[in-house]
């Protein structure tokens, strides 16, 4: 007989076998998912939940399709989040402090508290990202904030109403297109593709009896 | 946590891993791979396939529980939707809101199209998002798209259309170069040269990345992008239906609510199909990498309109899914673990592959080693060999596994594995439809026009296999050309009278062939219980 637990889905109870993820145990419950169900794996933050175990005080955060259940566990998922994107023209910004006044003045507002931090359900330090994106450190914030899958569940923590996933989004996408290296190999075989450099070959191969392409392809020099 | 066997193993792994991280394991020869594929390959299994009886690919073989799908009933009796009522009239409808969807409904926006995205789950939640490894271009001096193209032919056994693949190769770079332009973040040297690993299969170092949330990083940015061009977006909405028109092309979509079940119709002069792929249907019952909406929707829409599959008879099975622990059994182990250094090992701890063989060759050589040669390890329901992770830093050095492959890092220390320590357990997982919908370069079905395919639910650009890396790079090449293609040709359509009749005659024709079944399709969403007895699973 497999171990069993009894969790609280929203207040009802049920028990459940324990080597169920959240997620797994909603399902074995009865429910079928629509919303609150994404990729199943950790990367799309459709899986936000609260949960409380009976007895402690302590309100804990995690995403329902990466994290196991526990015996007495209260939870509520979170399928939704009204975070505040902003809408922008990313060739007419520049990754200058102004754009972040901008478009989301509320980050100068953080008091401090590290709710945030402690909210992530990826184990981000929300709370120093934010003060990069105030300074205009958007290089910074960019990889501080890199992991993130936009659960919103720091947001719904946040007393000053920031939407930190959107601000890590937009100092990601500044520092992508106009703070990184330019990349010079690139630039130069966009150039000669357009060029026309490579079509003759291409299609040269294009042309050439399977037989052939056999023999080339299992010829190929393998680089080490 | 790790059973005694596995303990057990594991010293052996330790004890030769040394030996083992230096060891260049020999590459097969192309003899000894067709016999292990025709021998342990999933795709090989004649008695997982079934022959359809009607539509554009009659007598051709697909897997079973696809051919159920693709032979099932409609969702709606065609006279119960009354057409005359347009809820959404666009001139390119983007069905599928993943990376292909929403790259095409950009290009589309950028040629002036009034064009809208309709996607079953949230904008985002896609395989799209899962991707971990990262993507393909020849884009470095000892590289070239010849090279991509003979890499990415041979590995799909020679069978990808050419002027696809021409394509795909020809233009990676400008991929590349747009997502970089809208602000994906690549790794890069600090001289701005970018960081490029091999994966299977490949023969130049041409796997760009960004970490190992390289699809991540991509479909959240191309996300936002749809949001700041204000390109309407209505999630937890499927396409149920195509709507054809009077003369037979491709007019719009029946929809679905997914929460009230409410039907929308939607006209449109082009419409993309952009929906991914099946690993929602588990196979053969092989768990998936997949997202919880990859049920092969697009391909059974556009198969009842008419338009024609190529290669939907070959799936990609990863080699290296988790197999422990069991909450994530299935989910993808990047193959750039193996990119960076690590080896796939016995249960005796021995390197009995090189690493970095094609997907279907390693996978096939893993369920052999599993199987006749009983060289797998157990765990408490399954089956796995080991994926030497540790091996990693030894060769590059402390923190490599941190800086290059942190999910991986988070997604096993989530259950106490550290896997910069300990080696982790894995087998084949279902990953990919290499098939799909047959289309031209333009992206236009062969069968039925106006209607364009992006995507995972494309057939035909890989072959019967496809490489690492070559399908972030299908979506956003042919994703954009879609787009591009649509929005250019939409200006030349008139939308004659809207019908469902196509639906009313593959019923027809399912009558006539003596196929009677309760199935509806598309499927949308699969159900799961996790073995509650007083549940029965009852489709969505
Ligand atoms: C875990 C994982 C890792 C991967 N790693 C890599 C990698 O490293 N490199 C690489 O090149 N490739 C990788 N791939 C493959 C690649 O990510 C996918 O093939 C690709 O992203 C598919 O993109 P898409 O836009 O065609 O489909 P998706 O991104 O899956 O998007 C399809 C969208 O359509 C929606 N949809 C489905 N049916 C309907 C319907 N009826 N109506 C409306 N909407 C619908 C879905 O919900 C989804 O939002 C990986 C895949 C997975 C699953
Ligand atoms: S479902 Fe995507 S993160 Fe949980």
């Amino acid at each position: 007989m497999e171990n069993m637990v009894s969790i609280y889905l929203y207040g009802k109870k049920y028990e459940v076998p324990s080597n169920l993820t959240i997620m797994g145990a909603m399902e074995y419950a009865g429910y079928q998912l629509v919303r609150g169900c994404g990729c199943r794996n950790g990367f799309c933050g459709a899986c936000a939940t609260i949960y409380r175990i009976k007895g402690d005080r302590e309100l804990k955060v995690c995403l329902a399709c990466q994290t196991k259940v526990e015996d007495n566990m209260y939870i509520a998922t979170l399928p939704f989040f009204p975070l505040v994107k902003e809408v922008y023209d990313i060739e007419k910004i520049k990754p200058t402090e102004q754009i972040m006044m901008q478009l989301y003045p509320e980050i100068y507002a953080c008091i401090g508290c590290n709710a945030c931090t402690k909210a992530c359900t990826q184990g981000l330090n929300v709370m120093q990202y934010i003060a990069y994106a105030q300074r205009g450190e958007y290089e910074k914030c960019a990889e501080e904030s890199f992991d993130c899958v936009m659960c919103g569940v720091c947001s719904s923590r946040c007393p000053a109403g920031i939407s930190h996933p959107q601000v890590a989004l937009l100092a990601r996408r500044l520092n992508g297109k106009y703070l990184a290296p330019a990349c010079g190999h690139l630039e130069d075989r966009v150039r000669e593709i357009e060029n026309g450099d490579f079509k003759e070959l291409l299609e040269g191969l294009m042309q050439k009896p399977i037989s052939e392409m056999k023999e080339l392809y299992n010829n190929r020099e393998i680089e080490k | 946590m790790y059973n005694k066997e596995m303990l057990e193993s594991i010293k052996k792994v330790e004890a030769k891993r040394a030996d083992n991280a230096v060891l260049e394991p020999r590459r097969m020869t192309a003899d000894e791979k067709d016999t292990l594929l025709a021998t342990y390959h999933p795709d090989y299994k004649q008695n997982e396939f079934a022959v359809l009886q009607i539509g554009a690919n009659k007598g051709e073989k697909v897997p079973t529980e696809l051919a159920a799908l693709l032979q099932a009933n409609s969702r709606i009796r065609p006279d119960s939707v009354d057409l005359e009522k347009v809820d959404y009239d666009v001139d390119v409808l983007v069905i599928g809101g993943g990376g292909a969807g929403s790259s095409a409904a950009i290009e589309a926006h950028n040629g002036g199209a009034n064009v809208m995205i309709v996607t079953k789950l949230r904008i985002g939640d896609a395989n799209t998002m899962m991707a971990e490894g990262g993507i393909q271009a020849a884009d470095k001096p000892n590289d070239s798209p010849a090279v991509h193209y003979l890499d990415a032919f041979g590995g799909g056994h020679f069978a990808a259309k050419p002027e696809l693949l021409y394509k795909l190769v020809s233009e990676a770079p400008d991929a590349i170069k747009w997502l970089s332009g809208l602000g994906v973040e690549f790794d890069k040297a600090p001289d701005g040269t970018m960081i490029t690993t091999h994966g299977g299969g490949t023969s130049r170092k041409r796997m760009h990345a960004a970490k190992d949330y390289s699809g991540a990083e991509i479909m959240r940015t191309l996300r936002d992008e749809v949001l700041n061009r204000g390109i309407p977006v209505v999630d937890f909405t499927a396409a149920i239906e195509l709507i054809l028109d009077e003369n037979g092309r491709a007019a719009g979509a029946v929809l679905m609510n997914m929460e009230t079940r409410e039907l929308l119709v939607a006209r449109a002069k082009t419409v993309i199909i952009a929906t991914g792929g099946a690993g929602r249907l588990h196979y053969q019952g092989f768990p998936t990498s997949n997202h919880y909406g990859a049920t092969a929707d697009g391909l059974v829409l556009g198969y009842r309109a008419g338009a024609k599959l190529l290669y939907a008879d070959t799936l990609q099975y990863h080699p290296t899914g988790a197999a422990y622990p069991e909450q994530i059994f299935g989910a993808l182990v990047t193959e750039k673990v193996r990119s960076l250094g690590a080896k796939l090992i016995n249960c005796d701890g021995e390197a009995f592959m090189h690493p970095l063989e094609t997907r279907d060759v390693a996978a096939a050589s893993i369920i052999r080693e599993c199987s006749d040669r009983g060289k797998g390890v157990h765990t408490d329901d399954g089956i796995g060999v080991w994926l030497d992770t540790p091996m990693i830093e030894l060769k590059n050095g402390e923190g490599t596994i941190e800086k290059r492959i942190p999910a991986m890092l988070r997604m096993f220390a989530k259950y106490g594995i550290d896997i910069r320590k300990e080696p982790i357990l894995v087998y084949p997982t279902l990953h990919y439809q290499n098939g799909g919908l047959d289309i031209r370069p333009d992206c236009m079905t062969t069968q039925v026009e106006n209607l364009y395919v992006a995507g995972e639910a494309v057939g035909g650009i890989h072959g019967r296999n496809r490489l690492m890396g070559n399908s972030l790079l299908d979506i956003i090449v042919f994703g954009r050309d879609a787009g591009k293609a649509a929005s250019a040709h939409y200006k030349d359509v008139t939308v004659g009278k809207l019908t469902l009749a196509h639906i009313t005659r593959f019923a027809e024709e399912m009558k006539a062939a003596g196929i009677s079944t309760d199935m509806v399709s598309p499927k949308l969403l699969p159900t799961y219980t996790h073995g509650n007895p007083n549940l029965t699973e009852k489709a969505f």
